[in-house]
């Protein structure tokens, strides 16, 4: 019996113990200023822990520790798809008062109606002045990031949201051109689909991937000014032009494979990979696993296109990173924001994660053919932003669109569909 | 009854007993207030306007309830999870039983079969989902080597519903895709019913089975009328405990289909962790998971209450 007692006495004075310091942790966390004893590190939070994209952060932090060598650098990464994860270790922690040194964010919507809203971000106009950064970045991208009138984060890479993917080898053996236009697309689809290949391949086990489709078919029928404007609230969800929209992505999913809803966007890749499909709308990380990872050989095994009729449009998805509110050392996590926004780290880091630059002055000679193109496609395109990754409207409006995207995937009611759109954008 | 009560609280503690006490205090304080606390904040919140990143301590009433009880995914997640729940509990509990009487029959080699059966309860959730995730996958998996004699079945992707009629908007029958869950939740809980079971059965003493046969009963009739009735406390026990665990469930899903096509695989679970902290809908997320207490309330406290009685 005694021994019992010490047993379990001993048990919950270690976890009164742990519950003690846990709570004192977090209260340390939230005394700003002063700072003398952790000035020296800097903590840098993102989702980046697939192949390529860690690879790129590490050889980034490389060069920070190179330059900076008496600073600590900790990666605090994320894992999970998207950030999915990370996000809302993110939510969690800046609501508690514990903000990472800096953090990965999408420029756009999530930082501009996120963070910054929500008054957790520092402006960084006079430290673009400083770095003489206003011309290096296009001007549209330096919009994506600010909001009433000031500057919030760097951004470090491109992604681009409306390209196609294709099997070459497929494509050749059906005649198939390269379509620009829808009508060209469904026509290559049905010639596709009568020879048994599956003319696009979907895998909306988590349905951004639909709903990036269905962002890229409104763009391509609403064109770059009026997508911009339907984000703004200046054109209504329920519009004709949304309607037609609609109509063409419901289209659009009679080609696509049966079980699109089990498999997710990697799995979906293989298909077109092995010739069971012959096309897939991903953003360009999708390059990097087809030649990484399916050892194929760009603009020879598979080839690119940008999405029907947005040929001239660049459908943005880029990673920034900002400077939060209460941090301790603003000053070493600005020397590391300096390093993101410089030539060299950008080509550091794009090359290994398979992005392109978003500085438009980075040396080109460092990546592939792929991301050549890309450069020159950025340099002259429309850049709009995307609404799947989170940069055209908020994280509320993007749940519940995502939510009306899986059910009209399976129903294929347009009006419901409308009707769930017009209902999500009181929240945008 | 009173006076009873009276007397004991005018006895004094013994030694032992104020150890305990002080040393109960502490957890006792903290579960108070991070069990307890938390559980009435939860409630606070789920009454309040807080749907943005900065939080809104408003009071908004019901309106966050009566936003899910509209909409079409929650209410597919009812159905999911009453679906998933009868079928899940039902299917552990036959297959827990019978094995539990095959072992019982005194075979050689009994400890062996045991911890075949009672294995994959060692595995979490989420590692079950992943495995099965990989078994049905379409290219990687049991749908392959299906594929190879022609056969392609659809399991988790399958949006249809059997058996189904319409009441208001919500669309009643049981969801194909959910029986693929079903599958890989049954295969990880039955050997923690067999276990139960085969102790069940253990206690029941030979002596009851030996009058049993003196008077003449079949060994069918044994288990139906002497065995079965015994271990009736067991089965209440496993219900309690299965239905716990499937109305939370989480991991399985998340891991294994995610919500699947039009939320046929979705649960309660699923779309408080997406409203929460994807849409930031915290009052939402709120409101879900006062739900989801609720609902485990209605198996569990009948049981406690009844157990309540039967201590005293």
């Amino acid at each position: 019996m005694k021994k019992w007692l010490g047993i379990i006495a001993l048990f919950s004075l270690v976890f009164a113990l742990a519950a003690c310091s846990d709570s004192s942790d977090g209260s340390g966390g939230d005394s700003d200023g002063g700072g003398e004893s952790a000035s020296g590190k800097v903590e840098i939070f993102s989702w980046w822990t697939g192949a390529g994209e860690e690879d790129g952060l590490l050889a980034l932090i490389d060069l920070f520790k190179e330059e900076y060598p008496d600073i600590e650098v900790e990666n605090a990464a994320v894992a999970g798809g998207a950030g999915t994860n990370a996000k809302a270790v993110l939510a969690t922690r800046m609501q508690g008062d514990d903000p990472p040194s800096t953090f990965q964010v999408h420029g756009g919507a999530e930082l501009n109606e996120g963070w910054v809203a929500a008054d957790k971000m520092e402006p960084l106009d006079d430290f673009y002045k400083e770095n003489d950064w206003m011309d290096k970045f296009p001007e549209e991208l330096i919009d994506l990031v600010s909001s009433d009138g000031h500057i919030w984060s760097v951004p470090v890479d491109i992604h681009r949201g409306n390209v196609i993917f294709y099997n070459m080898k497929v494509f050749e053996e059906n005649g198939v051109k390269v379509p620009t236009t829808f009508d060209e697309f469904f026509e290559a689809a049905d010639k596709l689909k009568a020879a048994g290949v599956v003319p696009l391949a979907l895998g909306d086990k988590e349905s951004w991937t639909a709903t990036q489709v269905f962002e890229n078919v409104l763009l391509g029928v609403l064109g770059p000014d009026d997508y911009q404007k339907l984000f703004a609230g200046e054109i209504a969800l329920d519009d004709a032009q949304v309607v037609e929209a609609a109509e063409k992505f419901k289209k659009i999913l009679g080609y696509v494979n049966e079980d699109h809803a089990s498999r997710n966007w990697q799995d979906s890749a293989q298909l077109v990979a092995n010739g069971e499909a012959a096309m897939i709308n991903m953003g360009d990380w999708a390059k990097g696993y087809f030649v990484n990872d399916l050892d194929m050989e760009t603009n020879k095994d598979f080839g690119y296109f940008a999405f029907p009729d947005t040929k001239g449009d660049f459908v943005v998805i880029t990673d920034t990173f900002g400077l939060p509110k209460g941090i301790e050392n603003p000053k070493e996590v600005k020397k590391f924001l300096t390093l993101l926004g410089s030539v060299e780290g950008q080509d550091t880091f794009n090359p290994l994660k398979g992005s392109i630059p978003a500085r438009v002055d980075a040396d080109p000679s460092k990546y592939d053919q792929y991301g050549k193109d890309t450069m020159e496609d950025f340099k002259n395109a429309r850049l709009v932003p995307s609404l799947a990754h989170g940069s055209a409207a908020s994280a509320g409006f993007l749940t519940k669109v995502n939510q009306a995207v899986n059910i009209f995937v399976t129903q294929g009611d347009v009006d419901n569909f409308i009707q769930a759109l017009t209902n999500a954008s009181s929240e945008m | 009854m009173a006076s009873d009560i009276h007397v004991r609280r005018k006895r004094k503690f013994s030694k032992d007993q104020w150890t305990a006490i002080a040393f109960l205090l502490p957890s006792f304080l903290l579960i108070l207030l991070f069990v307890y606390g938390f559980i009435g904040w939860t409630g606070y919140v789920s009454l309040s306007n807080w749907n943005t990143l900065v939080p809104d301590f408003s009071f908004a009433g019901l309106e966050n309830y009566v936003y899910l009880f509209h909409d079409f995914r929650f209410q597919s997640d009812l159905r999911n999870t009453l679906f998933f729940t009868v079928l899940f509990i039902g299917l552990v509990i036959i297959f827990g039983m019978g094995l539990a009487i095959l072992i019982d029959q005194k075979l050689k080699g009994e400890s062996i079969y045991r911890n075949i059966f009672l294995f994959p309860m060692a595995l979490s959730f989420i590692v079950t989902g992943v495995v099965w995730q990989w078994l049905l996958n379409p290219s990687t998996g049991f749908n392959q080597f299906l594929g190879a004699f022609g056969i392609h079945p659809k399991w988790y992707t399958d949006t249809n519903i059997l058996a189904g009629f319409e009441w208001g908007s919500i669309e009643f029958g049981l969801p194909v895709a959910i029986i693929a869950v079903v599958i890989a939740a049954v295969w990880q809980m039955t050997g923690f019913s067999l276990a139960m079971y085969l102790a069940g059965l253990r206690g029941i003493p030979d002596e009851l089975r030996e009058a049993a046969r003196m008077d003449g009963a079949s060994e069918f009739q044994i288990y139906r009328k002497v065995i079965l009735p015994m271990l009736m406390p067991i089965t209440v026990s496993i219900v309690i405990i299965m239905a716990h665990i499937s109305l939370k469930i989480f991991d399985l899903i998340y891991a294994m289909t995610g919500s699947g096509a039009n939320f046929v695989t979705d649960v309660p679970a699923m779309y408080m962790f997406e409203a929460t902290f994807r849409g930031h809908y915290y009052a939402n997320g709120a409101a879900i998971a006062i739900i989801m207490l609720l609902l485990v309330a209605i198996f569990i406290v009948p049981y406690l209450w009844n157990s309540r009685k039967g201590d005293s």
